[in-house]
């Protein structure tokens, strides 16, 4: 059934009748498979995957690097959970290597980001340091590369 | 004035063009037409693989190679055929590397065929085969493949066309346009008919790795027909590597020796950047076939739904990734249906009498495009059909 779950993750408006076909099963099972996906939270949301720098939007992101006090019996769960409650805070991973946590903000303008920095997240008392890095130019995301497809450029041979 | 009719070759004069090209002309400078005309993947040749091939002109390996191609790539495509269908070839002697498998086609026809000799060829198929007959002076002698027996040569139909004079009998499966296969059974039944005869055979397995619920079988490993059958392959269509024009032929030494000579004297040797893409595909490509062949079905599926709903009779492809509807219920030719597809609904497809009269009455439709694009083809096709 997991090939339901990659059959979504390259387009998730195909429909569930086109998805039975495609995979020669009834279409209310792929509408149960999808359902329980759902329930179970391994399909966590079907979002549009846009590149904001074609829009007028000016927002920017930001990957901050944070050194991080683990606290007593909670690891770093209980600071990651104070962190990705801002609505601005876009992803939270805890990573292996020279810091701790990862944080990508999106905001409105550099001024901004800098601000929620200065004022949400560097005055947390388990955070020891912050570092700072602002996204120039966004190439691929979740496997989606950022410009045009290419018109189809496959010539007709006299086959 | 020059007289060019006068002056021109008698016999290549003779040869009709393809009459696919009118309709791609128009294609080209219609705004909004969609096309499901194409013969090739629509997956870019995989990366690891391209990259060998910059790796290769990094190094400055710009040179020719070898008549029958570097050692190193004879050697993997000889691994690569035992390992996915168990056939032995040595490298040195019974491998050589074309400019594609229409060049090893070509060569191999031309090594083979005498003015005269008759050569058999299922059809509707690949357009080559008989122009290709037809400059070696042989006769073509078509055999028409019928939906009825989902497309596959029959051994009855063979015995019937088998003369004195007949030299040569090509298969070409899995086929294009109709996506039919021979399964090991029906290869057995040929090979009872051609076993004891001196014909030959020229497999052309093209679409050896699309095949969709059963593997591929060469009629080179049924009893008695390795000794007697040049196999053609390549990596156009199992690798996305089209572009690079890479055919293999695999063949008995003696047969293999003049159709290198061909190939020493029309090509010298095939590119070489294309030739170390190649080792790299062979070598560490299976995983590529797989995940393209499973792309290619359900895109298949989706196709073969689409027609049966809106009530074109088709056959459901078993290789290859071409759709072969019969469109005799609008009572339309297959190119007058083409032309008016095009025009009023901007949908480019094939009229399958490209393919062998027998095609008449047929449109072949490719399923090597993305999901989104075969769903919009298929909506106008269906509003097509409505206004019939």
């Amino acid at each position: 059934m997991e090939r339901i779950l990659k059959i979504l993750e390259e387009n998730c408006r195909i429909t569930d009748k086109e998805i039975a076909t495609m995979l020669s099963l009834d279409e209310s099972a792929v509408a149960r498979a999808r359902a329980e996906y759902e329930k179970a939270g391994v399909i966590m949301g079907y979002k549009a995957c846009i590149d904001w720098d074609k829009t007028e939007d000016e927002s920017t992101v930001a990957m901050i690097e944070l050194k991080v006090t683990p606290q007593y019996g909670e690891g770093f769960d209980k600071i990651a959970k104070r962190i990705y409650d801002y609505p601005e805070v876009e992803s939270v991973y805890l990573m292996s290597g020279s810091f701790d946590i990862m944080v990508l903000i999106r905001g409105r303008t550099m001024k901004e980001v800098a601000m929620f920095v200065s004022t949400k997240l560097a005055p947390m008392e388990a955070v020891v340091s912050t570092s700072t890095s602002f996204v120039l130019k966004k190439y691929k995301e979740n496997g989606v590369i950022f410009r045009k497809e290419p018109d189809d450029e496959r010539e007709v041979m006299g086959l | 004035m020059m007289d060019y009719d006068r002056l021109l070759s008698q016999k290549v004069k003779e040869i009709k063009p393809s009459g696919i090209r009118k309709f791609f002309d128009i294609v080209a400078v219609m705004k909004d037409a969609i096309s499901l005309g194409v013969g090739e993947p629509d997956f870019v040749t995989p990366w690891h693989i391209r990259d060998a091939g910059i790796q290769s002109l990094q190094e400055g390996k710009t040179y020719y190679t070898s008549n029958w191609g570097l050692l190193e790539l004879r050697t993997e495509a000889a691994a690569y055929l035992k390992r996915r269908y168990g056939l032995e070839y040595k490298p040195d002697s019974e491998v050589l590397i074309t400019v594609g498998g229409s060049e090893g086609i070509d060569n191999t026809i031309r090594a083979l065929v005498s003015p005269g000799d008759e050569v058999l060829i299922p059809e509707p198929s690949f357009v080559c085969y008989q122009p290709c007959v037809l400059l070696s002076g042989g006769v073509p002698v078509p055999i028409e493949t019928k939906v009825e027996d989902e497309f596959k040569l029959t051994a009855r139909q063979l015995k019937e066309k088998i003369t004195p004079k007949t030299k040569l009998l090509i298969l070409p499966f899995p086929n294009n346009p109709t996506g039919g296969i021979m399964e090991k059974k029906d290869l057995e039944e040929i090979a009872e008919v051609i076993r004891g005869t001196d014909i030959l055979v020229l497999s052309d397995e093209i679409y050896s790795e699309l095949t969709y619920g059963l593997k591929h079988t060469s009629i080179a490993s049924i009893d008695g027909m390795w000794e007697r059958t040049v196999v053609i392959n390549g990596l156009s269509k199992s690798h996305a590597m089209t572009g690079w024009r890479i055919g293999l032929v695999f063949g008995p030494a003696p047969i293999l020796q003049q159709v290198t000579k061909i190939h020493q004297y029309a090509i010298m040797s095939a590119p070489t950047v294309s030739q170390y893409a190649a080792v790299e595909a062979l070598r560490a490509g299976d995983k590529d076939i797989e995940y393209m062949c499973g792309q290619y079905n359900m895109r298949r599926k989706l196709m073969h739904e689409g027609f049966n709903k809106m009530g074109l009779t088709c056959f459901e492809p078993r290789g290859a990734f071409y759709m072969f509807p019969s469109i005799k219920s609008t009572g339309l030719t297959s190119e007058d249906f083409c032309e008016r597809l095009l025009r009023e609904e901007k949908v480019a497809v094939v009229p399958g009498n490209a393919f062998g009269d027998s095609g008449e009455g047929h449109i072949r439709c490719c399923y090597a495009y993305s999901v989104e694009h075969i769903k919009v083809a298929l909506d106008r096709i269906e509003h097509f059909l409505g206004k019939l």
